[in-house]
């Protein structure tokens, strides 16, 4: 009788299990505190000796399955987006996925795959182009598309287009409501979507945080914060009234961190605009703007300087400013996301005014 | 996103290992109003360091305008992000956030404590392990905390922190600690919770939130932080039985044919014998299929694509489980319900329930009794109004595989939507079947009369209603329907209007043409009662011969011939349809009474007389009869 032997072993169990050692104890010696007192010295019989060591024998082998089939953060994330996913593409009649070929629609775009694997997904890709994009993220997005066997949509605002609308002459503000927020009501009015996934993540905004994971919009595609319809479990009522449709966000509960590290051990491609090299820019108002194509009017004295500069969000070119970096790997990327102190979105110079802005842009159909 | 983890600097890679290797906790904040949730949860952030410089920035600027702690900064305006939110210094939605610790990383909602916004209070709690219960110490106890605490028990949250908040006001009176305690132990003590853990709190200051407080020093419990940092939440207990829902049906092509789904609990491996709910069709599992290789095993939580080795009909809906326990199926069940719309629920109505992976028609039959969040005690009533909470009986159109929800929370549960606005009006939680469908699943029958009618719970039987023009036949036979359906069975009526106009318009009244009719009647009745159904038969019928022939198509004990007996004169004097004048002024031919026999019935199993009855009596009497000779009895 080796009592020392079924204490370390309990001991070793709690440990690796994560269990405390009076719950092992009351399973196996039905008394939560009896290890402890076999453990300071005490005794027991032989007959509650040997059940307690069958008990515990058992109990190892269960840890030792249960294990092999542990589940870590990122794969209950995972299997919860693929679980939204399947339920929209059984569900609505007509869905889209929004890619903005950005590091979220690359991931959004991998789970898609995911989910519907061995059968392609079975709803098109649409992008709303406000053609001031960087090159690179055009090119990649019609070989993506094209690899993973999509139809893509691409929709212009042809009426900004007439307009000349771009975002040296309009301004930001302007540019970004008629060729984007515009650009995606038409588009999804025109096609009759009932729902449209996005990549929007909870923790990138305060009022992102108070939003559904399926979302409705009114016939004038907008959200009524105040009055969002319960959500409880993964039971999801997708029925939508005539002129209302869905946003659904499958990646809701995932936080920047979780993109960047299921990036990187899935092999996730995404622009190479993330990562550093050397790229003309030039210096305007404080922020790196990429020289990305003739259109930048360069003002007097502005000259095109090359540096090590890489992105942290991708928009429009004009728009998104560069950050100065020397990480040319994803590894380097993300322990410089780490260990910088603001907020993804500051790069942006659409979100960075004050308050309630991403709120009212929703309230009036930005995504 | 400063996590003091030297790790980052010193060796992403094995950072980045670290990470994936955390456990995981959901938990909520609720609790009355203003009792300091959104607060807490500000703090927790901002003590775990997860406030970027920026975001701190806009929250010291916002807390000058709109905040509660004039200079101070206001913490729940870090979680408080709707406008009319921050306007109104209240929580009106929930609010989902993250962070993380060396040990674990959390999902937390911060819930909303106005009775207004129990429905998004509800939200919150269904996907938690965990619901800290903030109380303000000033004031105990109040109703919405007692709702709170009902609703996260009824939502199967086991582990329950009570947080007895705002001990900076009371200078930590231990008295007041004890009291508090006290009542909530006695109010919660059969809610069913494994664990209650109460901890003084400052939620502003930060005492006992990531660190303790020394102005508690009578408290030698562990603060709130190390308390989620190392609960032992039951961790999935892969041994309950397997199930998986199924979402989607895979088909690429005509050689896959695969079932995706989200296993809803326990473990399933290759070969592994299994059952599809309702069906009852069985077959084994023939492969795991994933985007990154096919797998030996999967278990809960796992979003998976299933093949079999036979060629089975599946659908969404069905739940496929292992044959050794297979869930069970039903369509009429006893649930506890929460109502969460102003529109009062009524008995009666017509709404859609939605589970993880089916909707169908249902209503909710009957309130058994509302529970009273202040006592428990249950109340007898006839509605039930916004955030009220009861236990029903609800009739579904179509039958569910289901668990009972203390068994299991993913396949026990529903949501309830209106028809007509498409809103989620409500959720339920089913306690257990009122009726079960017998020995579906036990075995793999063929779909038979037998089945079919089992399904619909009663005999098929047909009822050929026989007598004069304007005798009564069809009055009886729509009163007889009526009663049927009343009690629940599944019948059809044929009769003149029906089927003359369609199957039979081109049908005459001369002697061939009247026996074609009843020939064809007889045989559109048959596949009807092969179908399950209670037929019933309206039509003169007058030759005997046809009615025997009509009655050998049935089985045995499946043919009751009902004569409404009229007397020519009766049904001539009330002449309903004014035919019998027609006739004898010559205007329509071969009317039967007046220049074509009818042949009286002489083996009748039911002889109604209409001149001594009335039709309500016809019909009490029909149906008398049936119960009698067990036509009503439950499956055949
Ligand atoms: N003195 C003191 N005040 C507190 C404490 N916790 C919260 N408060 C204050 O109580 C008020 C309400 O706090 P909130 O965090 O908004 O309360 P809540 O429970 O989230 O409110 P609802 O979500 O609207 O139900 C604010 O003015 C807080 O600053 C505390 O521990 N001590
Ligand atoms: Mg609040």
């Amino acid at each position: 009788m080796d009592i020392n032997d079924l204490v370390t072993r309990a001991e070793a169990l709690a440990e690796t299990s994560g269990q405390s050692l009076s719950t092992i104890s009351r399973k196996v010696l039905n008394d939560g505190k009896g290890l402890a007192r076999l453990k300071d010295g005490g005794q027991c019989t032989m007959k509650t000796f040997d059940t307690a060591m069958a008990t515990l024998a058992r109990l190892e082998t269960k840890h030792a399955v249960d294990s092999s089939l542990n589940l870590t953060h990122l794969q209950r994330l995972e299997a919860e987006s693929i679980h939204i996913m399947r339920e929209v593409a059984a569900q609505c009649e007509n869905p889209v996925m929004l890619y903005s070929v950005g590091k979220d629609s690359s991931v959004m775009l991998h789970l898609a795959e995911k989910a519907f694997f061995p059968s392609r997904p079975p709803f098109p890709l649409m992008h709303v182009d406000t053609t001031w994009k960087f090159k690179e993220m055009i090119e990649f997005r019609d070989r993506r598309a094209a690899e993973v066997g999509m139809d893509l949509i691409v929709h212009i605002n042809q009426d900004g287009v007439a307009d000349n609308v771009g975002p040296f002459s309009h301004g930001s503000a302007v540019h970004t409501d008629v060729m984007k927020t515009q650009g995606l009501k038409q588009a999804l009015d025109k096609y009759r979507f009932d729902a449209a996934f996005g990549g929007a993540r909870r923790d990138e905004e305060k009022s992102r945080a108070k939003e559904r994971i399926f979302s409705f919009r009114n016939e004038n595609h907008r959200w009524d914060a105040k009055n969002q319809r319960p959500e409880l479990w993964n039971i999801y009522n997708t029925r939508v009234q005539k002129g209302q449709s869905m946003r659904v966000f499958p990646m809701s509960n995932w936080t920047e961190l979780d993109i960047w590290q299921y990036i990187y051990k899935e092999n996730i491609q995404i622009p190479d605009l993330y990562l550093s090299k050397k790229r003309p820019v030039v210096e305007r108002d404080g922020v790196l703007i990429l020289v990305d194509d003739d259109r930048l009017p360069l003002r007097d004295g502005e000259v095109p300087m090359e540096k090590m500069v890489r992105f942290r969000t991708l928009g429009c070119y004009p728009l998104t400013g560069a950050v100065e970096s020397e990480a040319a790997t994803l590894p380097d990327v993300i322990q410089e996301m780490l260990l910088t102190t603001t907020s993804e979105r500051q790069g942006r110079v659409i979100d960075s005014d004050a308050g309630a802005s991403m709120e009212q842009k929703k309230e009036e159909g930005y995504f | 996103m400063s996590h003091l983890d030297d790790l980052i600097s010193e060796d992403i890679i094995a950072y980045l290992d670290a990470q994936e290797n955390k456990s995981f906790l959901r938990f909520i904040t609720c609790g009355s109003v203003d009792d300091g949730k959104s607060t807490l949860i500000g703090r927790l952030l901002y003590d775990s360091k997860l406030i970027y410089e920026d975001q701190l920035a806009a929250i010291e600027k916002d807390s000058k305008k709109s905040g509660t702690q004039g200079d101070k900064v206001d913490l729940a305006l870090l979680v408080d992000g709707l406008a009319a939110e921050r306007e109104q210094g209240i929580t009106i939605d929930v609010a989902y956030r993250f962070f993380s610790t060396d040990k674990r990383k959390f999902i937390v909602a911060d819930t909303p404590g106005h009775e207004q916004y129990t429905r998004n209070m509800a939200t919150g709690a269904s996907t938690a392990d965990v619901a800290i219960l903030l109380i303000d110490c000033r004031y105990g106890v109040q109703v919405q905390t007692r709702r709170h605490a009902f609703i996260a028990s009824l939502l199967g949250i086991k582990h329950v922190v009570c947080a007895i908040n705002k001990m900076d006001l009371v200078d930590f009176d231990q008295k007041v600690y004890n009291d508090i305690e006290y009542e909530f132990r006695e109010f919660s003590k059969d809610l069913g919770f494994s664990d209650i853990t109460c901890i003084p709190m400052s939620a502003l200051d930060g005492d006992n939130v990531t660190r303790g407080s020394e102005r508690a020093e009578w408290y030698s419990g562990d603060h709130l932080l190390g308390y989620l940092e190392n609960l032992d939440v039951d961790s999935a207990d892969l041994d309950r039985p397997f199930r998986l829902p199924v979402q989607w049906v895979n088909r690429p092509n005509l050689d896959f044919r695969g079932f995706s789904g989200t296993v809803a609990s326990g473990v399933i491996n290759v070969g592994d014998e299994i059952m599809v709910v309702p069906s009852g069709k069985r077959s084994k599992v023939k492969s795991i299929v994933t985007y990154d290789g096919e797998l030996d095993k999967a278990r809960e939580d796992m979003a998976i694509t299933l093949t079999l080795t036979d060629e089975i009909d599946i659908s969404r809906g069905d739940v496929i489980c292992k044959t050794d326990s297979p869930c069970e199926q039903a369509d009429q069940f006893q649930a506890h319900v929460l109502w969460m719309t102003e529109k009062e629920l009524f008995p009666g109505r017509q709404y859609i329930i939605k589970t993880a992976n089916k909707s169908a028609a249902a209503s909710i039959t009957n309130i058994k009794h509302r529970v009273d969040v202040n006592d428990l005690s249950e109340t007898a009533v006839k509605t039930l109004g916004l955030n009220e909470i009861g236990v029903c009986t609800i009739q579904t159109g179509a039958p569910f595989a289901f668990d009972p929800y203390r068994k299991n929370r993913n396949t026990g549960n529903f949501i309830i939507i209106d028809r007509a606005s498409n809103e989620t009006v409500g959720v339920g939680m089913l306690d257990f079947a009122l009726r079960r469908a017998k020995n579906v699943h036990w075995q793999d029958l063929d779909v038979s009369k037998k089945v079919r009618a089992a399904q619909k719970h009663q005999k098929p039987v047909m009822l050929w209603f026989t007598g004069l023009s304007g005798s009564g036949k069809s009055t009886i036979a729509n009163l007889v329907e009526k009663r049927l359906l009343d009690l629940g069975r599944h019948t059809y009526t044929l009769d003149g209007d029906n089927v003359r106009h369609g199957l039979n318009n081109d049908l005459g009244f001369t002697k061939a043409d009247r026996i074609e009719n009843i020939r064809r009647i007889a045989e559109v009745g048959k596949l009807m009662v092969d179908a399950g159904l209670i037929t019933l038969t309206s039509f003169i019928s007058p030759y005997a011969q046809e009615r025997r022939m009509a009655r050998e198509l049935q089985g045995e004990g499946e043919f009751i011939e009902i004569f409404v007996d009229t007397p020519l004169e009766v049904a001539e004097a009330r002449d309903v349809k004014g035919l019998y004048a027609k006739a004898r002024a010559g205007e329509i031919k071969n009317f039967t009474g007046i220049d074509s026999e009818y042949q009286e019935p002489e083996t009748a199993e039911i002889r109604i007389n209409t001149v001594d009855m009335t039709a309500d009596e016809a019909a009490e009497t029909i149906v008398a009869y049936l119960t009698e000779h067990g036509y009503l009895e439950g499956a055949a």
